[in-house]
């Protein structure tokens, strides 16, 4: 060992132990003294409830499977109606200008209006035009308004994936005699597509919570079961095991979706 | 006839005159250089003969027909005309290999298996017979010029144009390459160049050019260009370049 390298390891292990021992001296105060704050019992009974929280935890589960339905279905259609609008918005042919017309104002409209007003437009508005069974389902009409919010949101993204593809590429394919049709295809948004993988990591993220939204409109999802638990039982523990849920569920995500951009960021220096 | 023959080609980017008029011939089997300080045009002649960029005025003619028709489909002339750039320009998502083999899939509708043995024979022969499974970004930058030229080949076009093909590249790289534009010139590949390699355009052109401010403005074979320039502005650009 160097006295470089040993310098450098006593310093780790000195840094390391003032992190570890600072972090236990925290918890230990928050541990003594959070309890000790007044009214933090009724906080407990209230937000912490181990009885009630036994008690919901499963029925909450299998709620949230609700959730994961419906994002299971929506997040292909979304993934395909985004790339279809972005490709229309760049469309060049003037025989095209309406779809590109169109995808304009789909991405302007969908982007523009509150997820949640675009929900009971579509979500109650739909069904009750008196449609017979099974299509006056809030399940259905429901993922439709969020397919159709994401998707211009999606549409944006991929949009700027095909513009971060630099254009001495699109040069290269031109001079072999490719098509622009065939330049998009086969050089671009393949390039375009794995560009934007970690944006739209986290559109997902924010599908997964936003499908709670649905549970206005009628499907008993996992925040509506938790509603249901908290006026049964006077309680908003339910409400909290819905949030350690979804946290178990986001929060690996948001890392992973982290982790692919920090290295893309490494790949691209 | 000429090859290639660019009959008072101009070429303006807004205000800015790029290529003032530019006539030039390049006969079949020839190799023809481009010398001139950056900015002089030489780049954006070659764009304009790939129809990379359309031009204001004048022709261009490739095997004595006119391919700067205005509203002429480009893509077709493309393919006659193969180029390679100066960063390479490979596809990063494409192996080496997937790369030379796109366009003639895409634009002559043929299959890998048409195709793969006529490009396997090209790695082979410009010594990148084991790096045709590697991606653009395990290669290093010789190689990867070396890969794009092949990929330029494998349309089987009549002309080649390259565009300062060792200007991002190491100097202990460059003769890797140059050695591929001799093989080519070998076998009568018809080549037009832009290029800052003046030992190179002495030694292999046919024809030198020194361009300035989108002029033509003296050519001839290397040996009177660059031992006995005549127009004092050749001389005074090949004094800087020693």
């Amino acid at each position: 060992m160097t006295r470089r390298e040993k310098y450098d390891a006593a310093q780790r292990r000195r840094s390391l132990v003032i992190a570890a021992s600072s972090t236990a001296l925290v918890i230990l105060a928050l541990i003594i003294l959070v309890p000790m704050a007044p009214g933090w019992e009724k906080v407990q009974s209230s937000f912490f409830n181990r009885a009630v929280l036994a008690k919901s935890f499963p029925k909450l589960l299998d709620a949230f499977l609700v959730n994961v339905m419906i994002f299971a279905w929506s997040a292909p259609l979304i993934g395909l109606l985004g790339l279809l609008i972005a490709l229309a918005r760049d469309a060049k042919s003037p025989a095209l200008f309406p779809l590109r017309l169109f995808g304009a104002a789909f991405t302007d409209i969908f982007r523009g209006v509150p997820v949640i007003l675009t929900v009971y437009l579509i979500g109650f508005g739909i069904p009750g035009l008196g449609l017979p069974r099974p299509w006056n389902s809030p399940y259905i009409w429901g993922s439709l308004a969020l397919i159709l919010t994401y998707s211009a949101y999606v549409a944006e993204i991929f949009r700027s994936g095909i513009d971060s593809v630099h254009h001495s590429q699109r040069a290269a394919a031109l001079s072999l005699g490719l098509s622009e049709r065939q330049v998009m295809r086969d050089v671009v948004l393949p390039q375009a597509v794995r560009n934007v993988v970690p944006s739209q990591m986290n559109m997902l993220i924010a599908l997964q919570k936003d499908v709670s939204l649905l549970s206005f409109i009628g499907p008993v999802e996992i925040f509506r079961q938790a509603g249901v638990f908290k006026s049964l039982l006077a309680n908003f523990t339910p409400y909290v095991g819905a949030a350690l849920i979804f946290l178990a569920v986001t929060i690996p995500a948001t890392r992973y979706a982290d982790y692919l951009m920090a290295k893309q960021k490494r790949e691209r220096r | 006839m000429a090859k290639l023959a660019l009959r008072g080609v101009v070429k303006r980017f807004g205000e800015a005159t790029v290529c003032d008029g530019i006539d030039l011939d390049v006969d079949a089997g020839q190799m023809v250089c481009l010398i001139g300080a950056s900015g002089a045009g030489k780049s954006t002649l070659l764009r304009c003969i790939n129809l990379l960029e359309p031009i204001e005025d004048g022709e261009i003619f490739l095997d004595g027909e006119d391919i700067s028709v205005p509203g002429l489909d480009p893509h077709p002339v493309r393919a006659r005309i193969g180029m390679v750039f100066q960063n390479f320009n490979l596809f990063p998502h494409m192996t080496a290999i997937e790369n030379a083999m796109l366009a003639p899939r895409r634009v002559h509708s043929k299959t890998r298996v048409d195709v793969r043995g006529e490009i396997e024979s090209l790695f082979t022969r410009f010594g990148l017979a084991d790096r045709m499974q590697n991606y653009p970004d395990q290669l290093s930058g010789g190689q990867q010029q070396r890969v794009a030229i092949v990929r330029a080949l494998a349309m089987r076009p009549d002309v080649m144009l390259f565009d300062e093909i060792t200007s991002a590249l190491d100097p202990q790289l460059v003769g890797e390459v140059l050695d591929v534009l001799l093989a080519l010139k070998a076998e009568g590949m018809t080549m037009l160049l832009a290029t800052h390699e003046m030992g190179f355009a002495r030694e292999a052109a046919d024809k030198v050019c020194f361009l300035k401010d989108g002029n033509v403005i003296e050519e001839g074979p290397p040996s009177q260009i660059f031992d006995a320039p005549q127009h004092p502005e050749t001389q005074r650009f090949l004094a800087r370049s020693k």
